[in-house]
């Protein structure tokens, strides 16, 4: 019944989801990597940058694409300025606290964007959102290809930054040793808030791949940030490969849990196996130790 | 006794309430608000006195809501024993998710994930499954009889749910003076050094989620029987999730009064809320966020935390006084 007319597309496409999902995982799990706080708010902040680049295209007349580059830079200076004078300070250096600040923004920015955009789905139209790339077995929209070579653009540019720069050392220092970082005369604070704007920079990388093919409301981003947990547990807390691979693994076990169990079923599926990995495995297929 | 006298004093004096005030308006407001103190008292049992914070309490109160309703609709059952199905069901819940997540030795983060991830899973299942009514709901027949544990006053249905909470009081009040409670506070300041001193850290913390999960059911079943509608958005949606946690934590996590307190404040401010700027979609859950953001940032031990440190402060500056 289901031959390889059907499951090479289905993998394919899957890759493509996962390239996305493996980005707004990325954001998470820098930030639990560094911060070792879950941030509850990324789905939110996943949902107000997509109404950035939707009102961005509507009201400015700005391509998605040409949008990352003024959307990246704001929210990775919201998502400093958010951890430097809100969750910091608010959470007074509890882990707990921290959990239910973050939790409380997310309702905040959430609601405030229901409020304001009411829950009306909107989506944008764009000249090239159809046109698909042919493959020889299988045809992709290219909007998604655009999206899956983006993904690894942003992963590669991450990657050097946290390998060759004296800013991306000194967030591995914090990230290994914190006090240590500290008497080397690093600025834990200043560390902590730079990489919750990177995460959050991610998230609005990943808005802007999405928009051109994928709609948007006040709640889309809890579909993709619970996916994203899914994927940062499956990959590791803390480990940017396993988010990468643990993304394109998660994108097409949807896409094949869609296959077979239908839209809303199919959801189901990332959730068990996200229960699965965290009762069974809860270091992730790639972590070392919780 | 004696130590009894503040909750049975505080639960005398809301009794009378209902004597004095007629306005249906102003019952249906303490009848819900009692009702999200039940549901935050029973994440209080776990989280503030055993220091796991759920964020998925709604997986209880759906499933006993839907329990109740369920077997009073489709099996004919009387409510009366639906209402008590609904509560064990509850447990029964809260006695796997606790055994599995436990077991796994998940904690912190991890646990509030989880227990999100088993709300979320039960909400798409109610919102397909037939037996849930699926995206319809479930209804049950209206039937103004006590037999049917409906009622013509809203008086009775207060006077019902205020003994509900009364009796969760008490169950808080004995974490506060059993061996048990004092094993689940040891667990939630030091669980390493709790199990270090002997403390069976996996039986204390599945027996508190079992109780905490009853007592949330109980809160869903009653939701059932006084607004007679359920679905999956209200059983298992993350507003029930939010507001469980959210009374105990503006109150005082870990206090018997905490969730009482709390509820009062959030059902206050959201009234509030929708009085000043009309009744406007997400304004309620914009209020429970900032409420949270400033509860933690200016009164980490809640409202009740707040009350105690201010008259520590009082009674200590009076000993200087003295002193000097």
């Amino acid at each position: 019944m289901f031959t390889s007319a059907i499951l090479i597309p289905a993998v394919v496409n899957g890759l493509m989801t996962g390239a996305v999902y493996a980005l707004v995982a990325l954001g998470l799990t820098l930030i639990y990597g560094v911060l070792h706080i879950i941030n509850f708010a990324h789905g939110a902040l996943l949902s107000a940058a997509m109404f950035a680049a939707f009102f961005a295209f509507r009201l400015l007349g700005l391509d998605p694409y040409v949008a990352i580059f003024l959307l990246a830079p704001l929210f990775f200076a919201f998502g400093y300025g958010l951890q430097r004078f809100v969750i910091g300070p608010v959470s007074h250096g509890d882990d707990r606290n921290m959990l239910l600040v973050t939790l409380g923004i997310a309702i905040i920015i959430e609601n405030v964007l229901l409020y304001a955009f009411r829950a009306d789905t909107r989506t944008i139209d764009l000249p090239y959102a159809f046109k698909t790339l042919d493959l020889g077995f299988t045809f992709l929209a290219i909007p998604r290809v655009v999206g899956f070579v983006a993904v690894f653009v942003v992963a590669l540019v991450l990657w050097a930054f946290m390998s060759l720069t004296d800013t991306g050392k000194a967030i591995r220092a914090v990230a290994k040793e914190k006090l240590g970082a500290q008497l080397a005369g690093i600025d834990v604070g200043h560390i902590y808030a730079l990489t919750f704007g990177l995460g959050t920079a991610c998230v609005a990388i990943a808005a802007c791949l999405l928009i051109p093919t994928y709609y948007v409301n006040p709640t889309v981003g809890d579909a993709f940030v619970l996916v994203a947990f899914t994927i940062v547990v499956l990959g590791g807390m803390g480990s940017v490969i396993g988010a990468l691979l643990g993304g394109l693994l998660v994108g097409v076990v949807e896409s094949f849990s869609g296959l077979y169990l239908g839209e809303s079923l199919g959801q189901i599926g990332i959730f068990i196996v996200f229960i699965a990995v965290l009762l069974i495995r809860p270091t992730g297929l790639f972590g070392a130790k919780a | 006794m004696k130590e009894l006298a503040p909750i049975i004093t505080v639960v005398a004096v809301l009794a009378a309430v209902p004597l004095i005030v007629h306005s249906n308006t102003a019952l249906n407001f303490l009848v819900v608000m009692l009702l999200i103190a039940l549901a935050g008292q029973g994440w209080n049992v776990l989280g503030g006195y055993g220091g796991q914070y759920s964020f998925g309490h709604a997986a209880f109160f759906g499933t006993g809501a839907y329990t109740t309703a369920i077997l009073q609709v489709r099996y004919g059952v009387n409510a009366w024993p639906g209402f008590a199905a609904g509560v064990g069901a509850g447990a029964v819940l809260g006695a796997v998710i606790g055994h599995l997540t436990f077991r796994a030795g998940l904690r912190g983060s991890y646990f509030a994930l989880v227990t999100l991830a088993f709300a979320e899973v039960l909400r798409i299942l109610a919102s397909v499954a037939p037996i849930t009514g699926a995206g319809v709901g479930t209804l049950i027949k209206l039937d103004l009889h006590a037999s049917a544990l409906q009622f013509q006053s809203r008086a009775v249905f207060y006077w019902v749910i205020l003994a509900l909470v009364a009796v969760s009081l008490l169950i808080a009040h004995a974490l506060d003076r059993t061996r048990f409670g004092a094993w689940l506070v040891a667990i939630r300041e030091n669980e390493d050094a709790a199990k270090a001193l002997g403390v069976d850290t996996f039986t204390v913390k599945l027996g508190a989620m079992v109780i905490s999960a009853a007592i949330t059911a109980a809160a869903g079943c009653f939701y059932a029987q006084y607004f007679l509608f359920i679905d999956s958005g209200i059983a298992y949606g993350t507003r029930m999730s939010i507001e469980a946690l959210l009374t105990p934590i503006i109150g005082g996590a870990g206090t018997v009064f905490g969730p009482l307190l709390g509820a009062l404040v959030v059902k206050a401010l959201s009234e509030g809320a929708t009085w000043i700027a009309g009744d406007a979609p997400g304004l309620n859950l914009i209020v429970y966020g900032c409420v949270l953001v400033l509860v933690i940032a200016f009164a980490p031990r809640g409202l009740v935390g707040l009350v105690s440190a201010a008259s520590d402060f009082l009674s200590s500056s009076k000993g200087k006084v003295a002193h000097g």
